[in-house]
């Protein structure tokens, strides 16, 4: 938990791909967050400071960032568990372009989340009947396993593959494909399997699991990776990829 | 130098798997080599094979078998990731699998010396 008193040495990035740490002195205080140590920087110390939050509660999956070296939820972690001797080292997303400061730009993030086709495309209109899906199906615990993806990149940011081959969609859009390839009401699974089995698609995987370890919400993309890849197998043995 | 989001068990059983791989490949040539001798008669292929008698080259070849084992095991668990559905513990199964191989790579020695 941590107690009052005491001061945190904080390096911050300041800049773009060209910048640099910067180094503050931040209050130490009880049961802070990273995400109130950047806040107080940007208050107390330098107010262009740039970086992204909005619900502070871990629902919204907007201010993660680099901390010590690993990718985090700034808002749920609190520096008493990540910081090295009072030190922290807070860097913008890896993998992602850097718009300013600890700012990332998620275009690409979200691009890929539309190339994999990772929109819920339905077949039944609002004069059908509501479908009733059993939860205790296998499906819908596949889905379940999958759904709470918050959108934060920390994933993304984990994946040593993304680092190495940009064009790769990525933990958390393949985990989204998962869900809807799972999903009885979606009718584009056949477009989707193909959006996903091909050269930036899930067989880019090497399953090094940084996703899952890193994953704030405990979700495992490394999972759904894998059944996209037994999915791409069948289909492929049908000859439908 | 290691990145600290790279400090957990499975990657350093992907770069395992890989440097193991590597370091097949690089020995297949020599491998073929020693195999290739066989068609200058059977004497000097009995005699490439006498090198093997010393200590040196029976560590080498320990860490061989290590590495072939490695190399097999880490490849079935990954299989087996991807091919049947899915089971958490895969850092304990890697974990089984490196402590598999060096328990063969010393059955092979002291069976050698």
């Amino acid at each position: 938990m941590g107690a009052d008193g005491g001061n945190l040495s904080v390096r911050i990035w300041k800049g773009g791909a060209g910048g640099r740490l910067i180094e503050f002195e931040a209050p130490q205080r009880a049961n802070q967050t990273v995400l109130d140590v950047v806040t107080w920087v940007q208050r107390h110390r330098d107010p262009g400071l740039a970086y992204r939050f909005a619900c502070r509660v871990g629902m919204c999956g907007s201010c993660a960032m680099t901390v010590n070296g690993k990718p985090r939820w700034t808002c749920r972690t609190h520096v008493a568990k990540v910081a090295q001797d009072s030190r922290l080292t807070i860097e913008p997303l890896r993998n992602l372009p850097i718009v300013k400061d600890l700012a990332c730009d998620m275009t690409v993030f979200f691009e890929k989340w539309r190339d994999a086709r990772g929109r819920f495309e339905g077949r039944a209109t609002r004069y059908d009947d509501i479908e009733c899906i059993a939860p205790e199906t296998p499906a819908r615990q596949a889905v379940d396993a999958g759904i709470e993806c918050i959108n934060c990149a920390v994933c993304y940011a984990a994946c040593d593959v993304v680092a190495w081959k940009p064009d790769y969609l990525g933990p958390a859009a393949l985990n989204r494909v998962w869900t809807l390839q799972n999903d009885t009401r979606d009718a584009a699974q056949a477009e989707r399997l193909a959006a996903v089995a091909g050269e930036a698609g899930c067989h880019n995987c090497h399953s090094q699991q940084g996703c899952t370890t890193h994953c704030p919400m405990s979700l495992n993309p490394t999972a759904s990776i894998a059944g996209l890849k037994r999915a791409v197998f069948m289909a492929a043995l049908r000859g439908e990829v | 130098m290691i990145r600290p989001h790279r400090h957990q068990p499975l990657w350093w059983a992907f770069a395992l798997h890989r440097l193991s791989g590597l370091a097949l490949a690089v020995f297949l040539p020599l491998h073929f080599l020693v195999l290739g001798s066989a068609l200058n008669g059977e004497a000097v292929f009995d005699g490439v094979l006498a090198w093997s008698d010393f200590g040196l080259v029976k560590l080498a070849e320990m860490g061989l078998v290590f590495l072939l084992a490695l190399h097999l095991l880490g490849g079935l668990r990954l299989l087996a990731l991807e091919f049947l559905p899915w089971r958490d513990g895969q850092a304990t199964l890697a974990a089984v699998a490196g402590s598999a191989s060096a328990v063969i790579a010393f059955a092979f020695l002291f069976n050698a010396i």
